[in-house]
């Protein structure tokens, strides 16, 4: 029921906000499409700053992900997490979803397929993904557009509350399934 | 910090390839994550343009204001810095609102919209404000009511009840979010702004 509505909202948000905000605008005597063409002037020029800044990252996971390093971060994190419970074929996915967000879509998929779609790890691999966001390309996408390169504590602070949502996916399903 | 990291990710993927000898691997792997960037950003211009457009009718209409002023009480609490009646207020708002509700592609620029006017009350601009690092932690956290890609692919595995993990997600979703934004509280003292050393007047 809540979902329904939810999905509804969903469905329907974008396109009432892009007529029900022109629509206010009217009523409150605003040039509507003169505000839009101002305002719109400037995507473009976002868009390229963020470009280096996403070159960067991306490049830098990418050679570490090529390299097999990966394989390496995990096992080392493995003995570490695994003491407070965490099942072990789902430290890569932890590790991963900070990371790339293609990547982490796709191991979670084939945990799905390997161990079945109603199975403890498949929903416990499922919930970390819905529960959490691509952290350094969030990172180099919004500081990049602002052109901001001394991040301070967003990346500590940003990890961890992705380890505490892992954390608290494992948690949550064992209680629940 | 992202300078060692940044460097870190590199020089251990060098490191690590001289013993795999993946070395071509990672070649092509940074000549590919190049070319990905670029398509991803360029990949905005669209929608970016769009809401930016809209977000500036908002504006005008005095929606933002009266968006930022509605949530001002949470606003206050977790943005302490940003006064009473900036538009980057009911950009936040907005932004997150879009998060929550799964718009990937309006949420992402109309987070870039908020970060550009946190970015107009900082005094350092290419330092990161503590406004900002909560705002970006909010973000990071992805809190969204319902994990719909997850369901699309639980469904299209076969499951018999895909729907179970929307209590688990926002569970775990809320716990990240809030742990992050404690941290990013409680952080922003041991990270200080360096100050520019002021410039001599010749």
């Amino acid at each position: 029921m809540i979902r329904h509505a939810l999905e509804t909202v969903s469905v329907w948000a974008v396109p009432f906000l892009l007529v029900a905000i022109p629509f206010v605008g009217i009523i409150r005597k605003v040039k509507v499409y003169d505000a839009f063409v101002d305002g719109a002037k400037d995507g473009f020029n976002v868009a390229v700053k963020i470009i280096p800044f996403l070159v960067g990252i991306l490049v830098a996971i990418g050679m570490f992900r090529a390299s097999g390093a990966m394989d390496l971060l995990n096992a080392a994190l493995k003995p570490l997490l695994q003491s407070t419970g965490f099942p072990a074929e789902l430290v890569p996915l932890a590790v991963l979803r900070t990371l790339t967000g293609s990547g982490s879509l796709a191991f979670t998929t084939d945990l799905i397929k390997t161990y079945g779609p109603d199975s403890l790890l498949a929903r416990m691999a499922s919930t970390m993904y819905g529960s959490s966001e691509t952290t350094f390309y969030v990172i180099a996408v919004y500081f990049g557009a602002v052109s901001v390169k001394r991040t301070r504590h967003a990346v500590p602070a940003a990890l961890i509350g992705d380890l505490v949502a892992a954390l608290a996916t494992v948690a949550i399903c064992t209680f629940m399934f | 910090m992202l300078n060692y990291i940044w460097f870190g990710l590199m020089a251990i993927a060098l490191v690590v390839a001289a013993f795999n000898g993946t070395a071509a691997a990672v070649t092509t792997a940074a000549v590919d994550s190049a070319k990905t960037a670029v398509e991803i950003a360029l990949g905005l211009i669209g929608i970016m343009t769009l809401w930016l457009g809209i977000m500036r009718i908002a504006e005008a209409a005095g929606l933002v204001t009266l968006l930022g002023r509605a949530l001002r009480p949470l606003l206050r609490l977790l943005f302490p810095e940003v006064p009473a009646e900036h538009p980057a207020n009911g950009a936040i708002v907005m932004s997150l609102a879009a998060n929550m509700l799964g718009l990937s592609n309006a949420a992402t620029p109309l987070g870039i919209k908020a970060m550009e006017e946190l970015q107009t009350l900082n005094p350092e601009p290419e330092t990161a404000s503590n406004p900002m690092v909560t705002f970006m932690t909010l973000n990071t956290s992805g809190v969204q009511l319902i994990p719909s890609t997850m369901l699309g692919v639980l469904a299209a595995a076969g499951s018999r009840n895909p729907t179970a993990i929307i209590a688990t997600s926002l569970v775990a979703t809320f716990a990240g979010a809030v742990a992050a934004v404690l941290s990013a509280k409680l952080l922003q003292r041991f990270f200080p702004v360096a100050r520019r050393q002021p410039e001599v007047a010749q």
